[in-house]
């Protein structure tokens, strides 16, 4: 693992985030940057994918459970080289294949359509189910909000995955404490997370989920794992990277001014 | 074939569709024996997955299925599969577009004593509000096979209403389906019967009701109601005059609701709309439950002679 790469696309895949939401004058830039560490390890140096053929049948899968999160995954996936950077600046409008939220039919890399939460989860169990019905060694991966863990759709996949004993599932959980309306725990308490999925069979793990070494352990561990599912739960900051959106629920689903946009630029240079 | 519920007649076309097609896999939700995705379960348990009593979960996990190129059916009842999992069928299905075969058995008043909390009267109108959804009522058991074997060569979301009871047998082995087409079982001039699923039959007998008062309907079979028949529904109308629909759902967004559509754009004729009058159901036979709630030939040739009236 080139730890110094990773940080390098983690940091421009952050800078990509803010200008597009910035450019699209909406979108959700809290819990996508929040998010930028995980996806980034994944896209650049776990899965077995190739952008020049994403509809490869051997690949390994990603299905953004949060799919609010779209802009990490849409910036991953053009740094990645799936399309070009460039049309990075069409999300959310008009025409444009970057939809608010990520639809499978529209843009090369995007494994599944997601957007109502809680979808995403049982989606991957269907793909992991898929695949060990056909004796195949590639993972699915599946990124789930710590809010969205509230829908009840979550635990039954969860309960399912546990009793199929997918181990070639590996779900992080974004747990950046916070949802649309404040603090998860005033809300609406998942808590305690990691005792809910080992209660249904999952192996379960908690790290940072910003530091790329803890996400690399957590995934090496996930797929050592023999007959059960895994999560890794990925504590996060919410907004990471720029200042004034850090641990803020207001910057859930906001987009930043111009001015905005350049403070948040000079942050991440 | 003898006299089978078409939910019969989906578990041994599955059970055949499963050796003539490896991608076939069969999802449930703890109803394997009712809704006889059982006759799969025991030929192919390897392909046959329980998803316990969690129908967002299975209807979104038929979704990853079709993601990763299998063939999912994904069955429960009507009411379950529908009215519980309606956002996962949506986001997950009909907006990716994915190959999933929706197989809802026991809908409408014929579930029969479990009551109205059971009886699904309003799927077909949320499943034909859903863009890329394919919905199909089949009228028995040789049409209920065809329609199986149709939903699983066709690449792309499909709803399929299958019921409880026994239905009279109306198609001999030479009957060919095909999605999207209306067959006229009898042709006629004063006025035309369209019905679906197992008001086929009562549409048939209130025919010969009208016939012996000297009056010459028509009956089409409409089992894919959507994407409906248009050519068919127009021609009979001109032909006819006048249309009675018939099916056991509620009047509102149902069979009725699509061919008034299309008579009130191309065609305006006299309709009636013979269907659950906007309520809900209760327990009973099947049989009183279809005399309460007017579902009979007698409600449909009253319909039939109104209409001429109104000509």
């Amino acid at each position: 693992m080139n730890e110094q790469m990773l940080k390098e696309q983690a940091r421009k895949i952050r800078k990509d985030i803010v200008a597009m939401i910035g450019q699209a004058k909406s979108g959700h830039p809290g819990g996508s940057l929040s998010a930028a560490e995980i996806v980034t390890y994944l896209y650049f140096e776990e899965m077995k994918i190739d952008p020049a053929n994403p509809k490869w049948e051997e690949r390994d899968r990603f299905v953004l459970s949060k799919g609010h999160a779209a802009p990490v995954l849409y910036a991953a996936l053009a740094n990645k080289g799936y399309f070009p950077v460039e049309e990075l600046s069409t999300l959310r409008k008009i025409g444009s294949h970057l939809q608010g939220h990520p639809d499978m039919n529209k843009v090369p890399g995007v494994d599944m359509s997601t957007g109502s939460l809680g979808t995403g989860i049982s989606a991957a169990v269907g793909m992991a189910l898929a695949l060990q019905m056909d004796q195949k060694d590639n993972y699915v991966y599946a990124l789930l909000g710590d809010g969205e863990l509230q829908e009840g759709q979550v635990w039954e996949a969860a309960m399912a995955a546990g009793q199929y004993q997918l181990d070639h599932l590996i779900a992080f959980v974004d747990n950046n404490g916070l949802q649309i309306d404040g603090n998860i725990d005033d809300v609406m308490s998942p808590n305690p997370v990691d005792q809910k999925f080992a209660a249904f069979g999952w192996h379960v793990q908690v790290i940072d989920g910003h530091d790329f070494r803890q996400i690399a352990d957590a995934v090496a561990a996930a797929k050592a794992e023999q007959g059960k599912p895994s999560v890794i739960i990925a504590k996060t900051v919410k907004g990471k990277g720029v200042s004034y959106m850090e641990n803020q629920a207001g910057w859930h689903g906001s987009a930043p001014s111009e001015e905005q946009v350049a403070q948040a630029m000079s942050e991440l240079n | 074939m003898a006299n089978i519920a078409t939910r019969d007649a989906y578990g041994q076309a599955l059970a055949e569709l499963g050796a003539l097609n490896d991608k076939v896999v069969v999802l449930d939700a703890d109803l394997s024996k009712s809704t006889k995705t059982n006759d799969f379960k025991k030929v192919f348990p390897e392909r046959f997955f329980n998803m316990g009593i969690a129908e967002q979960n299975l209807l979104g996990t038929a979704a990853g299925f079709a993601a990763a190129g299998k063939i999912p059916f994904a069955s429960s009842f009507a009411v379950f599969a529908v009215g519980r999992a309606y956002d996962q069928i949506r986001n997950s299905i009909a907006y990716p577009k994915l190959n999933v075969k929706i197989a809802a058995t026991h809908a409408g008043l014929t579930v029969g004593e479990d009551g109205g909390s059971h009886q699904m009267l309003e799927d077909i109108a949320l499943m034909r509000a859903l863009p890329n959804m394919t919905v199909i009522v089949p009228a028995d058991g040789v049409e209920t096979k065809q329609v199986i074997m149709a939903a699983a060569a066709y690449d792309g979301p499909v709803y399929i209403r299958l019921g409880r009871p026994k239905v009279p047998v109306l198609f001999d082995e030479t009957y060919q389906f095909e999605i999207g087409k209306g067959v006229v079982l009898k042709d006629g001039a004063d006025v035309t019967l369209v019905a679906t699923g197992i008001m086929v039959s009562k549409a048939m007998e209130a025919a010969e009701a009208l016939a012996a008062d000297g009056i010459s309907a028509a009956v089409v079979n409409i089992s894919t109601i959507k994407p409906l028949d248009q050519q068919l529904i127009i021609e009979m109308a001109q032909k006819t005059g006048a249309m009675v629909t018939c099916e056991e759902h509620n009047i509102y967004g149902g069979l009725g609701s699509a061919v008034a559509e299309v008579l009130v754009e191309h065609c305006p004729v006299p309709m009636a709309r013979v269907g659950v009058e906007d309520s809900f159901g209760e327990s009973g036979l099947p049989d009183q439950l279809l005399e309460k709630y007017g579902l009979t030939a007698a409600n449909i040739a009253d319909k039939a002679k109104a209409v001429i009236s109104r000509k």
